[in-house]
């Protein structure tokens, strides 16, 4: 399970367009990884979804204060830990408070933080200086 | 949004020719389902064999059609789902939701 090191940065423009670039990277990631054992489509799609999610995310909030932003998305793969973090420079919100999708009656938004908690390991979302980082850990 | 639209059995079926609905082309597809349904088009299906992912945003664009449809007595009904895209309307459980087809036939003969 020894991955080398692979780190991934991208700065895009607070524009949903390049949601399928920063998708992608993720997919193409996932079929490219050494050593993983898992069903390996299934982890190319997650990890295209949890991106595209994460930086929708951020591209929105960014573009709520600051619409000429940009939006940092760094991936890092190290041993068998796959992390992500998504930078923006909105006025960010509380993780804790997102509450969980109502099944029984569904609502056209609030499933976006939904799909990275149940897809991933690990999501926190803190205040670093002048941004915000969501971060998001899988275990490979 | 690249899509078709098709008159087909007394359905407006909708081809989607993409291979990606998410925040960049969700907007778009609920603004064309919302302007269908309100000019009478209230029994749609959405013919989804070329998407090979789809997002969150695009799940609420299709909820949305299918709560506006079912608003005016219609409905929205989805056909040819690739495996993966299943997969996210079972981890929503909008499975439960939508009336979801192998294929159009399947949907067609589901009404007859």
């Amino acid at each position: 399970m020894c991955n080398s090191i692979l780190q991934v940065d991208v700065i895009i423009p607070t524009q949903t367009k390049y949601l399928d670039l920063i998708g992608s990277i993720g997919e193409h990631i996932a079929k490219d990884l050494d050593n993983f054992s898992g069903d390996r489509e299934a982890l190319a799609y997650h990890l295209n979804l949890v991106l595209t999610e994460a930086t929708t995310n951020a591209i929105k909030h960014a573009t709520l204060t600051t619409p000429k932003d940009t939006v940092r998305i760094s991936i890092h793969i190290q041993d068998n830990e796959l992390n992500i973090k998504v930078y923006d420079h909105g006025q960010g919100f509380d993780l804790e408070t997102v509450p969980l999708p109502d099944f029984d009656q569904p609502k056209e938004s609030g499933m976006g933080l939904y799909f990275i908690r149940t897809l991933m390991d690990s999501v926190t979302y803190t205040k670093q200086n002048d941004c915000n980082v969501l971060e998001i850990i899988k275990y490979l | 949004m690249k899509l078709n639209l098709e008159k087909m059995n007394g359905y407006s079926v909708i081809f989607i020719q993409e291979e990606r609905i998410d925040a960049h082309n969700s907007g778009e597809l609920k603004e064309y389902i919302l302007h269908m349904i309100e000019r009478g088009e209230v029994n749609i299906i959405v013919q989804l064999e070329s998407v090979r992912f789809i997002d969150s945003s695009g799940l609420g664009a299709l909820l949305s059609g299918y709560k506006n449809a079912a608003a005016k007595s219609g409905k929205l009904a989805l056909a040819c789902c690739k495996q993966q895209v299943l997969s996210m309307f079972e981890l929503t459980r909008l499975n439960r939701v939508f009336e979801i087809y192998t294929d159009l036939n399947e949907a067609f003969e589901s009404e007859a």
